[in-house]
């Protein structure tokens, strides 16, 4: 599979990135129109954390799509989708600092010394940082072979990820499961991947 | 706590539209970005809570209490049950009353309510979450209703079931909690004046989301203890173990007492989101009703038994 080359970087992918956007613009306008439900603030929580838990399992899915669809040009929305993840990651974040605890540094500690999910959930993010950081082309060349060591830490945050969400719920773990399972499979054929073709696990 | 002997209502029960309007406006100048007139408006919504709670001028919006629920029974979003819970059928209802009693037996829902008064009483709600509501509930004292079964001196706790029928509930076909969903109180409890068993909300009959046609109304504790559309009671000596903890009685007890003081292992409690509210309340100790109820709990301790 392949778009004709013009089309891709012009069209395809500035329509890939609007598409990404939609979420955080459709999230904007209900919170706007008061169509958040009766706990709003609880409502913008979980949709950003969805997001940024959705956007790094779809850029997980790109060398495994690019392996098994023989569809290389993917590989060139990897970093965008990436950022993504980064970006509903900082909302929801910052959506917990600021309008769940309104800044309340000591109750934030608190929070993230005492409560595993908020320890892995926070860790992941921190995490996050240095990956976003180093998404730059003159990042990548200058770290060279180290770049790809680094940016192994997504296989890691994405289990962070999911495990902040499955120690959040109180009975019901259908939703995070779901997610667990997606990253086992997305994780499971990077193992067998790399054994079948003797490779190194990418 | 205001006591009426009728379920009136008038306007001004009801939130304040300005007020409202105001609150609602800080929100959605969040989906604007604009943090400065957010922050305008702010001091205005927190005028609202000082001096002495007037529970009346601080009650939840219909809507919201109808919309925003946790009724697993219908599925386990907070607004599942309001979508789904139209499959109960709430008529005819009855009751199976047992145990430690000398008037067991099987009721009609009509016969058990003609001889009681119901009236409005405005209470604080408080969800384990860390949400909270004030909603106008038509009732009557439970006890009022226990005593005519009366339950003998070996009675020391009271048991409640919730109806199990997953054509009816279909988010029992789902093994979440171990159905049916089963609560619990100590007998003193549940005699406490306080203690309510709820026809109505807002002067209207409950809605199925809301625990129709009967549920139970427990001021001082966590929502999930205030068990919805209730089918059997049952009077015993030991106490019994309920649905939450079954599922996990690390961190849902027997008492599950509203109090800042005991976070769940997972969260705090020292705070909760007033829904319609934008900035965090502090969380009171038994939920703002120590006056009344602390006195049950003479000696024990709370830390050990949450």
């Amino acid at each position: 599979m392949k778009i004709p080359e013009p089309y891709f970087g012009k069209l395809f992918k500035p329509f890939v990135f609007l598409l990404a956007l939609l979420p955080g613009i459709l999230l904007g306008w209900n919170a706007w129109q008061d169509n958040l439900g009766a706990n709003p603030i609880e409502t913008i929580t979980h949709q950003t954390g969805d997001w940024t838990l959705r956007f790094l399992l779809i850029t997980l899915s790109i060398s495994t799509l690019r392996r098994w669809m023989g569809w290389g040009q993917l590989i060139r929305l990897r970093r965008m989708l990436g950022l993504y993840a980064f970006f509903y990651a900082t909302l929801h974040l910052f959506t917990y600092l600021w309008l769940d605890q309104f800044f309340w540094w000591e109750e934030i500690l608190a929070d993230i010394l005492k409560r595993p999910f908020i320890t892995v959930g926070m860790l992941a993010f921190v995490l996050l940082i240095p990956l976003a950081v180093t998404s730059t082309n003159a990042m990548i060349r200058r770290l060279g072979k180290n770049w790809l060591k680094l940016h192994k830490l997504i296989y890691l945050i994405a289990l962070l990820g999911v495990l902040h969400f499955w120690w959040l719920v109180k009975a019901d773990v259908r939703e995070p499961f779901i997610y667990m399972a997606i990253l086992a499979l997305l994780l499971g054929e990077r193992i067998w991947h790399s054994w079948r073709f003797k490779r190194q696990f990418l | 706590m205001i006591l009426k002997k009728k379920p009136t209502l008038t306007d001004h029960h009801v939130t304040d539209e300005s007020l409202y309007k105001a609150r609602r406006s800080f929100i959605k100048t969040m989906g604007a970005g604009s943090i400065l007139l957010g922050s305008t408006l702010a001091p205005g919504i927190l005028s609202a809570k000082a001096g002495k709670p007037d529970l009346k001028s601080e009650l939840t919006r219909y809507k919201d209490i109808t919309s925003y629920n946790n009724f697993y029974e219908f599925g386990t979003g907070k607004s599942d049950p309001a979508k789904y819970a139209h499959t109960l059928k709430t008529s005819p209802w009855s009751i199976h009353v047992d145990g430690e009693c000398s008037k067991p037996g099987t009721f009609a829902l009509e016969d058990l309510l003609k001889p009681m008064q119901t009236e409005e009483r405005i209470y604080r709600f408080r969800c384990v979450e860390g949400w909270s509501m004030v909603i106008p509930w038509q009732g009557f004292e439970l006890g009022k209703l226990l005593t005519r079964f009366e339950p003998t001196s070996r009675a020391k706790y009271v048991y409640f079931e919730t109806l199990y029928d997953p054509k009816q509930m279909p988010g029992q076909k789902r093994s979440v909690l171990e159905w049916p969903y089963v609560e619990g109180l100590r007998m003193d409890e549940a005699m406490h004046p306080l203690t309510l068993l709820a026809t109505g909300l807002y002067g209207k009959d409950l809605l199925n989301q809301n625990g129709a046609p009967l549920r139970l109304v427990v001021p001082w504790k966590y929502g999930f203890k205030s068990i919805k559309s209730i089918v059997k009671i049952h009077f015993l000596e030991e106490q019994p173990i309920t649905s939450w903890q079954k599922a996990n009685a690390v961190e849902y007890g027997f008492y599950s007492n509203v109090n800042p003081e005991v976070d769940h292992p997972r969260w705090s409690q020292k705070r909760e989101r007033r829904i319609g509210e934008f900035r965090k309340r502090k969380t009171l100790f038994l939920n703002g009703y120590a006056d009344e109820v602390a006195v049950l709990y003479k000696g024990l301790d709370l830390k050990k038994n949450y």
